[in-house]
C-alpha cells in the first residue's frame, strides 16, 4: 500500500511551485481567464485548499497540476519537472504515477466493478495480472470497502463510491492528492468520513492533499494551508492552526 | 497497456452495448459471407470447366491436321503459311517426323470410319474410332465398366453408352431415368460384333506401274476395295462425355490403334488422296500428339507448325478461358468486397458513437492514468476483435450460402436430367484471407474513430455530463 516513500527526505521541500501560470480560454469572442498569473509554491506534506467561489479558477489551477491540462503561459513544476515541456506520453505517466485524483462527480466507470474500476491504474501500470486483484482489495481494504468488490458504482451510496474513488486514487502510490470538491455531493456525516480518510492519507502516509473547496470552515477544519482565488488570481494564502473536531489529536505541522 | 489487457477490455466494452455492437458485427459477417460466398462460386466455376478440359485429356494434346486439308481450325494460320499445295502431307514418315519432336510421348494418327455392325443379326451402322493403347490411363476412362483392350492389335472394341443402349434397344425415352454403365455393360461384355467394312489394298498392277514409270506418272496410284468382315470382341462399355473428348468421342465404339491400321479401312479422305499422291502411302486426316506436360504444349504446337502443319490444341481455347475466369473472380471480388465497405462504415459510425457516448469514460480513463496509445489501443482493439467476430461467422455464413447455392443448383441439374456438379469450392486460402480481410478492413475503420478517441482532452470530456 501507498508507503509514503521519501516521506521523510522529501517534507519540508518544495513540491509544486508555479511561476505566473496562465490558463485562458477563447469562448467565441471573450478571453476568459480561469488562472491568471499565479505563483505559489506547495511544500511537500502540506494539506492544502484552494478556496474561491464558482469561477475563481480553483478548478483549472488543480486541472494544470494535475497534469490534465497545459498551461497558456507561465511554469508549473512538480518535483523538478516542467509539465508544460512534458510529452503527451510522459504527462500520462506523471498522472499515472505521480498524481491521484478523486472528484466531486466520483468518475467510477459506470460498467465496471469496484474491484475492476481500483485495478484500471494498475492495467495502465502494465502491472502483472496476478498482482493486481490482491493490490485493488487492499486499496478497497483500506476504505472499508472490502466487501463489496463486486458492487456496481451505481449499486453503492454516493460515500461509498467517492470511497472507492480515493481507493483508485492511492493505488499506484502517488505522492499527490488532487481532490475537487471532494464532498461536494455528500451529506456531511458522509463527507466528514471522506474528510477523515483524505486527513488520514496526508498524516500517515505524508501524501501531499491539494483540495479544490469552495465551504471555508471544511477548509479551516482539515487543512493546513488556505489559498483563496478570485476570477483566476491569487488573493489571499495562510497557515491555518488545523483545529480538531473529529475528536482526534494530532498535531498541526505549521 | 498490456496486450492481452487490451484486448479482454475491449470485449467487456463490446458486451456493454451488446445490441449495436452485434448488429455491427453482423455486418461485417454479411460482408465476409457475400465475399467468401462469391469467390468460393467463382473458384468453383473455374475448377468445374477446368475437371471438364482436364477429363478430356487433351489438355497435353495436339490436334495436327495438314494445310492441304480444307477443314482447318484457324483462318490466320492458313492465309500465313505455306500454300496448301506446297505443305507437307500428313503420313506416315511426317508422323514418325512428329513423334520424334522433344517433349511429344507419342503421336498417333486418327483413324476412324463409319462401319455396319452385327449384332444379334440385326445391323447397326455406326462411327468407329481408333483408340490408342496409351488411352487406357486418361480420366475419360474412370467410369468404365469391363476392361481396356487386353492388347493393342486384340480384335475387342469398347462401346459408347449410348451405342450400348442402343444394342440393347434401350435408347432412353425424354422423362425417364438413363440406364447406368453397369446395367448396359452385363449383358453386353464378351458378346460377339461383326465388323463389315471396305478394305483398301493397292493392287499389283498400280504398284507396278508406279515402279517403273513414276516419274512421268506421279499420281498413278491405284487401289482395290475388298468387303471384309472381322468378329470383335466386346471388352468395356464406357461413358464418355460427348462434349469433351475431341476427336475419340464422336465414335460411339472403340477398336484398338494398331488394329484399325492393319485392317486398312477405306477412309473417306483416301478417295481424295489417290488424285494428288505422290507415292503409295496412305494419308492421315488428323496425328494426334501427346506431350509430355501441358506447359510444353506451346513449343511442341510451334514446332510442328514450323514443318508445315496447322495444329489446334485445347491450351489455345483455355486461354481464353483462363482470361475470362479472372475477370469474372475480379467482378465477384469487387461485388463481395462492397458489402465488406458498407460493413466498415458500420464499424466507423459504431465507433464514433461510442466515442460520444463514452467520452466521460475516456476522459476518466486519462485523468487516472491512461496515455493517447492506451485509448487509441482500446477502441483499435475493439474494432479488432468486431472483426475478428465478423470474419468467423462471416466465413461460416458465405461457406453455409455457397452450400445452399451448390445443392440448389444440383437439385435443378437433377430436374433437367443432369449429373450433380460441385460449383462450389472453398480453398484453406480463402478462409484465412477472409478472416484476416475481415480484420484488416475492421482496423483500418477504427484507425479514424481510435485516434479521435486519443486525441480527446481530459477536461472536456469530465465536464462532459
Amino acid at each position: 500500500m501507498p508507503s509514503g516513500q521519501g516521506e521523510s527526505d522529501l517534507k519540508g521541500t518544495i513540491a509544486i511551485r508555479t511561476e505566473n501560470l496562465c490558463r485562458h480560454y477563447s469562448m467565441g469572442e471573450a478571453l476568459i481567464r480561469a488562472v491568471d498569473g499565479i505563483s505559489v509554491e506547495i511544500v511537500s506534506g502540506e494539506f492544502v485548499a484552494l478556496l474561491g467561489t464558482s469561477g475563481s479558477g480553483k478548478s483549472s489551477l488543480l486541472n494544470l497540476i494535475a497534469g490534465l491540462d497545459r498551461p497558456t503561459s507561465g511554469t508549473v513544476v512538480v518535483q523538478e519537472n516542467d509539465l508544460a515541456k512534458l510529452s503527451r506520453e510522459e504527462l500520462a505517466k506523471y498522472r499515472l504515477h505521480t498524481v491521484g485524483m478523486v472528484f466531486q462527480s466520483f468518475n467510477l466507470v459506470p460498467s465496471m466493478t469496484l474491484l475492476e474500476n481500483v485495478e484500471l491504474p494498475l492495467r495502465f501500470a502494465e502491472v502483472d495480472r496476478g498482482q493486481r486483484e490482491g493490490l485493488a482489495k487492499q486499496s478497497l481494504d483500506r476504505v472499508g470497502l472490502g466487501a463489496r468488490l463486486r458492487h456496481r458504482p451505481t449499486e453503492l451510496s454516493g460515500g461509498e463510491q467517492q470511497r472507492a474513488s480515493l481507493a483508485r486514487a492511492l493505488i499506484n502510490q502517488p505522492q499527490f492528492l488532487l481532490a475537487d470538491e471532494p464532498t461536494g455531493n455528500l451529506d456531511s456525516q458522509t463527507g466528514t468520513e471522506i474528510m477523515n480518510f483524505i486527513r488520514e492519507f496526508n498524516e500517515s502516509l505524508g501524501m501531499t492533499i491539494i483540495m479544490v473547496t469552495h465551504e471555508r470552515t471544511l477548509a479551516e477544519r482539515y487543512a493546513s494551508r488556505m489559498i483563496f482565488l478570485a476570477d483566476g488570481k491569487l488573493v489571499g494564502d495562510q497557515s491555518n492552526a488545523v483545529s480538531a473536531g473529529t475528536g482526534r489529536t494530532h498535531g498541526g505541522r505549521l | 497497456m498490456k496486450t492481452y489487457d487490451m484486448a479482454e477490455l475491449a470485449v467487456r466494452n463490446l458486451r456493454e452495448s451488446i445490441l449495436r455492437n452485434s448488429l455491427t458485427t453482423v455486418g461485417i459477417s454479411v460482408g465476409v459471407a457475400s465475399l467468401v460466398a462469391m469467390l468460393s462460386l467463382g473458384i468453383g466455376l473455374q475448377q468445374l470447366a477446368g475437371r471438364r478440359l482436364q477429363k478430356s485429356g487433351l489438355f497435353d494434346t495436339v490436334v495436327v491436321t495438314s494445310r492441304r486439308d480444307l477443314h482447318g481450325f484457324n483462318r490466320e494460320q492458313e492465309e500465313n503459311g505455306p500454300a496448301p499445295a506446297e505443305s507437307p502431307a500428313l503420313n506416315e514418315s511426317t508422323r514418325q517426323q512428329i513423334a520424334q519432336l522433344p517433349n511429344v510421348l507419342e503421336a498417333y494418327p486418327d483413324i476412324r470410319f463409319i462401319t455396319e455392325l452385327r449384332y444379334e443379326d440385326k445391323p447397326y451402322l455406326t462411327m468407329m474410332a481408333g483408340l490408342p493403347f496409351s488411352a487406357k490411363n486418361n480420366d475419360a476412362f474412370d467410369g468404365m465398366q469391363g476392361s481396356f483392350f487386353s492388347s493393342d492389335t486384340a480384335p475387342e472394341v469398347i462401346l459408347q453408352k449410348s451405342f450400348a443402349a442402343q444394342l440393347l434397344g434401350k435408347t432412353p425415352k425424354a422423362g425417364s431415368e438413363e440406364a447406368s454403365v453397369a446395367e448396359l455393360a452385363n449383358p453386353l461384355l464378351g458378346k460377339q460384333l461383326t465388323m463389315r467394312y471396305a478394305e483398301r489394298t493397292a493392287t499389283p498392277a498400280a504398284n507396278a506401274a508406279a515402279d517403273s514409270t513414276g516419274a512421268n506418272n506421279p499420281a498413278g496410284t491405284a487401289y482395290s476395295v475388298i468387303s471384309r468382315e472381322v468378329t470383335l470382341k466386346v471388352v468395356g462399355v464406357c461413358d464418355l462425355d460427348p462434349d469433351s473428348m475431341r476427336g475419340q468421342a464422336r465414335a460411339r465404339i472403340f477398336m484398338p490403334l494398331k488394329l484399325a491400321q492393319n485392317l486398312h479401312v477405306m477412309q473417306p479422305s483416301d478417295l481424295r488422296d489417290t488424285t494428288n499422291m505422290a507415292n503409295g502411302t496412305p494419308a492421315y486426316t488428323t496425328v494426334e500428339v501427346h506431350v509430355k506436360s501441358p506447359t510444353q504444349v506451346q513449343p511442341v504446337e510451334d514446332a510442328i507448325k514450323k514443318m508445315g502443319f496447322n495444329t489446334f490444341s485445347i491450351v489455345d481455347a483455355t486461354r481464353s478461358l483462363r482470361q475470362f475466369f479472372a475477370v469474372l473472380d475480379l467482378f465477384l471480388g469487387i461485388f463481395g468486397s462492397l458489402a465488406l465497405a458498407v460493413a466498415s462504415i458500420g464499424i466507423i459510425n459504431t465507433l464514433v458513437m461510442a466515442i460520444l457516448e463514452r467520452r466521460r469514460e475516456i476522459g476518466i480513463m486519462k485523468a487516472i492514468g491512461a496515455s493517447d496509445g492506451d485509448v487509441k489501443g482500446l477502441f483499435f482493439a475493439e474494432a479488432g476483435v468486431m472483426g475478428v467476430f465478423g470474419g468467423f461467422v462471416g466465413v461460416a455464413l458465405g461457406w453455409t450460402i455457397g452450400r445452399v447455392i451448390n445443392i440448389g443448383t444440383n437439385v435443378y441439374l437433377k430436374r433437367q436430367h443432369f449429373p450433380p456438379e460441385q460449383i462450389w469450392f472453398v480453398p484453406w486460402w480463402l478462409v484465412l484471407g477472409a478472416i484476416l480481410f475481415a480484420i484488416v478492413v475492421s482496423l483500418l475503420s477504427g484507425l479514424y474513430p481510435a485516434s479521435r478517441a486519443a486525441r480527446l482532452d481530459p477536461v472536456q470530456a469530465l465536464r462532459y455530463e
